[in-house]
């Protein structure tokens, strides 16, 4: 047999359930219990960049909206620095790049408010465009799914960027840009998920 | 001397030993399970990094159960028990300053959740959440009740069994984790179509909390010792560099 290797196994993953709420947003589940709640606020006030909305809906295999899905965001500062010691650089006081989203439990829709965060510097000195990172866990989905979410108004740095230049099929690419438009004057990116179908959006393993 | 390498990108998932995204006995995976091979990318800084909590997050109460919720003098109705463990990684490094959450129904099988109704009633005293950041050697303890079993609308007459909810986050966004704490001993685990998922009977073991009677309190409160496992990180030793050029 030879010598043993003495790595520990990764613990499996098993669905967050219907739930989630209770753990990761009890004011969701209907109670109040914690002095504050965490995830709500991901860029903080200081936060330099342009401010956005992100909006969107989680679908399953029939079309129909996933209601207890839970996301987690995160994302670089609009200077493409992450919050975070082994990332080079400042981030602006109070910017904390992560954020959890939760869905009307009625509609599937949910939404979030941030800085549109800049190109971060990826392997080998490549840039990557702009984009947020998502992890989306439910009842139903046995391991988180990650995505990367990117912008629509960067055609020419997500030509460009390496994790998207991975995707062989230029139509499986286009799941992964969200769409902006206007509304009151502020920008709204909309993106959709879909985990089944023709247009099933891509995830990765990362 | 050397100055010892800096950690590098983390491990590959071992996808064989999670769960499929599908799984026929589990009904609801099967149109939520993406059917198209999950892309696999290299670790950037994306991935690297993750987002970082500290003590002024939480409260120093938030990980006892048993009085987060409860009326002054009150305690939440069920069997008292301590639930302690360490997160590592697959390194057998502990992994400290991390953010650990928990969630579960209560000792009757109900969760505080307005999408709950089953028959099970609520306890007033019994929130059923806790959180806590890992301490300098990955440790972390809760206290709680243990909680009830609970039927679930998938095959009929199928039963969850007792089990805690676990959110673990490590140092980056790549090792982001949520799976669930089973009991030693419980009869429903080798029934549930959930746990059954796993299809490594070794990685079931892993979700298995062991009865530790020396960590439990004589005469107030009893023991299970759960540790956790996050993805390990490879040294860069003859990497190619991540970033810079």
């Amino acid at each position: 047999m030879g010598q043993q290797l003495e790595y520990l196994k990764e613990t499996p993953s098993q669905t967050a359930g219907p739930y989630v709420h209770i753990g990761l947003a009890p004011g969701a589940a209907g109670f109040e219990i914690y002095d504050q709640e965490l995830g709500w606020d991901i860029a903080g006030p200081n936060a330099k960049g342009e401010r956005i909305r992100v909006e969107g809906m989680v679908a399953d295999g029939t079309g129909s909206p996933v209601k207890d899905v839970l996301l987690e965001a995160w994302q670089a500062n609009a200077n493409g620095i992450y919050a975070h010691p082994e990332h080079g650089g400042e981030v602006e006081d109070g910017f904390r790049g992560w954020g959890r989203v939760i869905t009307d439990f009625e509609s599937g829709e949910w939404s979030f408010d941030t800085v549109k965060p800049g190109p971060v510097t990826g392997r080998n000195g490549q840039m990557m465009a702009p984009h947020i990172s998502l992890w989306i866990v439910a009842r139903g989905i046995n391991v988180g799914l990650n995505t990367r979410l990117y912008f629509e108004d960067e055609a020419e740095a997500n030509a460009a960027d390496p994790v998207l230049g991975v995707i062989e099929w230029e139509r499986r690419r286009q799941t992964l840009i969200a769409r902006r438009s206007e509304r009151d004057g502020q920008p709204v990116y909309r993106f959709d998920i879909r985990l089944q179908g023709g247009d099933e959006t891509v995830f990765f393993d990362i | 001397m050397t100055t010892p390498p800096k950690p590098g990108e983390f491990y590959q998932r071992d996808r064989r030993w999670h769960p499929p995204a599908l799984s026929q006995d589990y009904k609801t995976s099967v149109t939520r399970s993406p059917r198209l091979p999950l892309i696999s990318l290299e670790n950037t800084a994306s991935e690297i990094t993750g987002p970082v909590f500290g003590h002024s997050d939480i409260d120093a109460g938030d990980n006892d159960l048993l009085s987060n919720f409860a009326g002054p003098g009150e305690s939440p109705i069920g069997e008292r028990i301590i639930v302690h463990g360490r997160v590592l990684d697959e390194n057998a490094r502990p992994v400290p300053n991390t953010l650990v959450e928990i969630w579960q129904a209560n000792a009757s099988g109900r969760y505080r959740h307005k999408k709950d109704t089953y028959l099970g009633a609520l306890d007033p005293n019994f929130g059923g959440c806790g959180r806590v950041l890992t301490d300098e050697n990955g440790s972390y303890h809760f206290r709680t009740v243990k909680p009830g079993a609970y039927p679930w609308r998938n095959w009929v007459n199928d039963w969850r069994p007792a089990h805690i909810h676990v959110s673990v986050f490590g140092s980056g966004f790549a090792q982001r984790l949520i799976t669930q704490l089973y009991f030693e001993g419980d009869p429903l685990i080798a029934r549930c179509p959930i746990v059954n998922t796993i299809p490594d009977p070794e990685a079931v073991e892993m979700l298995i909390a062991r009865l530790d009677m020396n960590a439990s309190i004589p005469l107030d409160t009893i023991a299970y010792r759960f540790d956790i496992v996050l993805r390990g990180r490879r040294s860069t030793l003859f990497e190619n560099r991540l970033e810079g050029n």
